[in-house]
């Protein structure tokens, strides 16, 4: 039997009717659709108050898969360590002994720096987290890189704040619900962060742009001679105001003519809790947003 | 009264006596089905390529192949609506994708009412290929050959996805016509 679908009446009037009704119908959806998509590639902002309310039920269920993911990521990490059990534990032994080493020589570092600090008159506070949540989802079927935190305006969390995990950055804060957040992972490719070198003989200052594909391109803005190496470590300048100078972003791995390409440290995949940080210098990024007319005028 | 077979009466969809689906699940299945699909790519956390696939797309496009006409040509608009609040594309993006198909799907569904399966699979290859990349143009991202060739990976997974899915499809459509209501 062929479907019912296709077993069209050609002498019932009624049936006719919503049949070209539907396909009206249809167009109308599809044209609106247009429109909605015109108006928000315009202005991203638009519809964000309904989709923070649809991020904000579906939150309790994200909390539970985090919950699990997190969960058995320490089962397979505790199998996988019982494999070359003993060559890793000789080695780890010989690394904490360099560890400590290192670390006294890291006091004595400190101690210095705070003395010089305070000949400057520097005050060194630590950055007291906004909010410490977990990931609990991300947009992992669209082109978009965007990433859903447990935390939002209850917790104090406001558009722009940087985001965090012990290895390094993960985002920054995008739309804000009222207990989700939505944040702008690194490797979107609308994302751009700005970076240094982290190395005591070089120097060198670059963007960091998501380049959609899972990795980051660096580009430097001193053209010249490529300081970059495979393997340097890129962390957060403080450029721009957003984010605490000296947080690890990336690690180059191949030299491009014009800067390189890196790898994020800090995977969203493989973090469990991230920290949600207060922006840090929020002056310079109310004056980045002042027009410069009015910034002339003043 | 003996009967010899206990099962005479019945079939895939239980006691054809007495007994009728119930409307509610023949009305709500396959919109909360495809609903629930539209969430599940949410909670993978995946920071570096789009690897899932669009399952709620997969999942309509699976409902209109394996049961033709369950869907009114318009429903692109109501469940592409609730898709764009958690796929992370531009508002809109997926009720003019989702409306567009099911306009094509009409026309396939008039124009070749008899096909079988493969037949199916490969109209849904060309489908899912168009609708990765058209997501892909969609989303507002600077179009290089690396967002590209990142699409690769989602595109195969979905292709390969493609039968799973109907398969699954099929079973929460006989569940849809269980007929679990008693007619007295």
């Amino acid at each position: 039997m062929a479907p019912t679908s296709s077993r069209r009446s050609s002498n019932s009037r009624r049936v006719q009717y919503s049949v070209f009704t539907g396909y009206v119908l249809a167009t109308i959806g599809a044209v609106t659709g247009a429109v909605l998509l015109g108006l928000s590639l315009y202005n991203p902002d638009t519809m964000s108050g309904t989709r923070t309310v649809a991020s904000d039920v579906v939150g309790p269920v994200g909390e539970a898969s985090a919950e699990g993911r997190i969960a058995g990521q320490g089962f397979f990490e505790s199998i996988g360590g019982y494999f070359r059990a003993g060559q890793q534990n000789a080695d780890l032994k010989r690394e904490v002994e360099l560890a400590r080493i290192r670390l006294a020589e890291a006091e004595d570092v400190k101690a210095e720096n705070a003395r010089l600090k305070a000949l400057l008159c520097l005050s060194d506070s630590e950055v007291e987290p906004v909010a410490v949540t977990r990931l609990i989802g991300s947009t992992a079927s669209s082109t978009r890189r965007f990433g859903y935190i447990g935390a939002g305006r209850s917790k104090g969390i406001t558009v722009g704040m940087p985001v965090r995990s012990p290895r390094g950055v993960v985002g920054r804060v995008l739309e804000v619900g009222s207990s989700t957040s939505r944040i702008l992972l690194l490797t979107d490719s609308q994302s751009v962060l700005p970076v240094r070198l982290a190395s005591a003989d070089r120097e060198a200052t670059a963007f960091a742009e998501g380049r959609g594909d899972g990795r980051i391109q660096i580009r430097l803005i001193n053209l010249g001679i490529n300081p970059l190496r495979e393997g340097d470590v890129l962390v957060t300048s403080g450029a721009g105001g957003y984010y605490h100078p000296g947080i690890a972003v990336a690690i180059v791995s191949k030299v491009t003519s014009d800067g390189a390409l890196a790898r994020p440290i800090s995977d969203p995949a493989a973090t469990g809790y991230v920290s949600v940080e207060p922006i840090w210098q929020p002056e310079a990024v109310d004056s980045a947003a002042q027009p410069v007319e009015q910034s002339i005028s003043n | 009264m003996e009967r010899v077979d206990r099962n005479s009466r019945r079939d895939a969809y239980g006691s054809r006596i007495n007994r009728t689906p119930s409307t509610t699940l023949v009305f709500l299945v396959p919109i909360i089905s495809t609903m629930l699909a539209s969430l599940v790519p949410v909670f993978f956390i995946s920071g570096a390529l789009p690897y899932i696939p669009p399952l709620g797309f997969m999942v309509l496009m699976s409902w209109c192949f394996v049961r033709p006409g369950i869907f009114p040509v318009w429903i692109g608009f109501p469940l592409g609506l609730f898709d764009d609040l958690f796929s992370g594309q531009p508002f809109g993006s997926a009720i003019l994708l989702w409306s567009v198909a099911m306009i094509a799907i009409e026309i396939i569904e008039a124009r070749f009412p008899w096909r079988n399966f493969l037949q199916d699979w490969l109209t849904l290859t060309g489908f899912l290929a168009v609708y990765i990349f058209a997501t892909a143009i969609l989303s507002g991202t600077d179009l290089d050959w690396p967002v590209l060739l990142a699409l690769l990976p989602q595109i195969l997974i979905s292709i390969i996805l493609l039968p799973v899915l109907a398969r699954m499809v099929a079973r929460l459509d006989r569940l849809r016509l269980t007929r679990f209501r008693t007619v007295r």
